[in-house]
């Protein structure tokens, strides 16, 4: 059980939970923990949360986007308080990690909420000190969907807008995107893809098809759409 | 008894369905898909299915010669590890018992590998007697890549993850080693009705 120290707003469908579990053995940034939620009759659903935080955060940190007809996600981010507990299980994942004995340069693609764990790799990243070259690729619908903007602007990144026109980058994010932000791809770049099923499969099909390597692509996928 | 999280109601599984679906598993009507990379896009002229290993003489087959074996057409339920159940799902493929007809071997496990490096490994007697198939048809249609196609095996009775997708053989093997999944902390068997997902579950 872990208690929730706060809940933040990120935009207008998600937050952040920030969480003490006790006995935390630490994580690997990319790694994401199980939520079970037990009803009172002992009911319990459960569902793969990302770890947002890095390891060297003092909270444990996970960001819950809002599924209106969701089961599990509207509970998280409108019925938990701080000092509430909840049950979570994890660190679980050993593949979607980034630590700096694997190398780079290091390409990093979300879509919506995709943009989780690769924000816990940015964060760790910074905290470790690495001089591995990053970079964030990160699609969004609109700018007031986008999640950590700020901090996201401190690093590489690369914004994309899939309904709304504004001075940066628009539209999917395609071979011709990809092909502007990816590394050479004689430094063999090592590629996270995280998001809905649709975007990961779209986005690793297109870096297979401008050259990268499969196995120098690591993919998560969160569900549908 | 873990505590209450309280507010919480959550959506029950129709009476109907419950003793279907695992502990920790809900149903969903859509079919997620989990993989570590890109989808591989094998094309079928250059496609063969082995089984290899502790085996005198390996054996392969072709698209066309694996399509053009018997085939079932089986109803099953699905259970992925990232917790979603599929109900009545409906496949064709051949049968492993078919594929290892008449197949002498002192092994006791198999590791199937496919396209793409992925591999996952179970023992021996789980893919025999009719509890595994490797399926190129899901719904009546051509499997979809990104669902595993051209073909996948098919295991129904353990976590999804051991129907290795885009499937190219099997290597009969003495001793059982860890598979993909199951070097990076899933479990080594998968019973999803004990709920092993990961190691030391
Ligand atoms: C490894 C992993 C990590 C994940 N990390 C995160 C994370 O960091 N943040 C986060 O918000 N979610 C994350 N998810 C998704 C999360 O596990 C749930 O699937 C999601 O919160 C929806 O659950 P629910 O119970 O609210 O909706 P459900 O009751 O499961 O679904 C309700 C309806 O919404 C649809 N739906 C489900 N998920 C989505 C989606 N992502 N987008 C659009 N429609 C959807 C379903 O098809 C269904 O029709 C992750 C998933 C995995 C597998």
């Amino acid at each position: 059980m872990a208690r929730v120290a706060d809940v933040v707003s990120e935009t207008a469908r998600a937050k952040s939970l920030l969480l003490d579990p006790p006995d935390w053995a630490g994580h690997l940034a990319g790694q994401h923990v199980d939520v079970r939620l037990t009803a009172d009759d002992g009911y319990q659903a459960q569902r793969s949360y990302s770890i947002a935080s890095a390891p060297e955060d003092e909270h444990l940190q996970l960001t819950i986007e809002r599924i209106e007809d969701g089961e599990v996600s509207p509970y998280l981010t409108d019925d938990l308080h701080p000092g509430d507990e909840l049950e979570l299980r994890g660190p679980i994942g050993g593949y979607f990690v980034w630590r700096e004995s694997l190398g780079g340069p290091v390409l990093l693609v979300a879509g919506g909420s995709g943009v989780v764990p690769l924000r816990a790799i940015l964060r760790h990243h910074r905290a470790a000190k690495s001089d591995i070259p990053v970079r964030l690729v990160y699609s969004a619908r609109t700018q007031a969907d986008l999640l950590y903007r700020e901090e996201l602007e401190s690093f590489d990144t690369v914004i994309t807008l899939t309904r709304e026109e504004w001075s940066g980058h628009t539209g999917r994010v395609g071979r011709d995107l990809l092909e502007e932000a990816a590394w050479p791809l004689a430094d063999h770049p090592l590629v996270y893809v995280c998001g809905p099923t649709g975007f990961v499969e779209g986005v690793a099909d297109a870096l297979v098809a401008i050259g990268h390597a499969a196995n120098r692509i690591r993919t998560e996928r969160f569900g549908p759409a | 008894m873990p505590p209450i999280s309280h507010g919480f109601h959550g959506r029950r599984t129709d009476a109907g369905e419950r003793d279907r679906v695992p502990p920790g598993q809900y149903v969903t009507h859509d079919f997620p898909v989990l993989s570590a990379g890109p989808t591989p896009h094998t094309p079928l002229e250059s496609w063969t299915f082995q089984i290899r290993g502790e085996i005198d003489q390996p054996k392969s087959w072709t698209w066309e010669e694996l399509t053009a074996l018997p085939s079932d057409r089986v109803t099953v339920d699905i259970h992925c590890v990232t917790k979603w159940t599929k109900l009545d799902t409906v496949w064709r493929g051949v049968s492993l018992d078919t594929l290892l007809d008449g197949v002498d071997t002192s092994a006791e496990y198999v590791l199937a590998f496919s396209d793409g490096g992925y591999t996952t490994n179970l023992p021996l007697a789980d893919i025999r007697d009719g509890k595994a198939w490797v399926a190129y048809e899901f719904g009546e249609e051509p499997l979809e890549p990104e669902h595993g196609g051209p073909a996948r095996l098919l295991v129904p009775h353990l976590y999804f993850w051991k129907s290795a997708k885009w499937v190219r053989g099997i290597e009969l093997r003495a001793n059982d080693e860890p598979g993909f999944w199951e070097m990076y902390g899933y479990n080594n068997y998968g019973d999803p009705w004990k709920e092993q997902r990961y190691a030391g579950d």
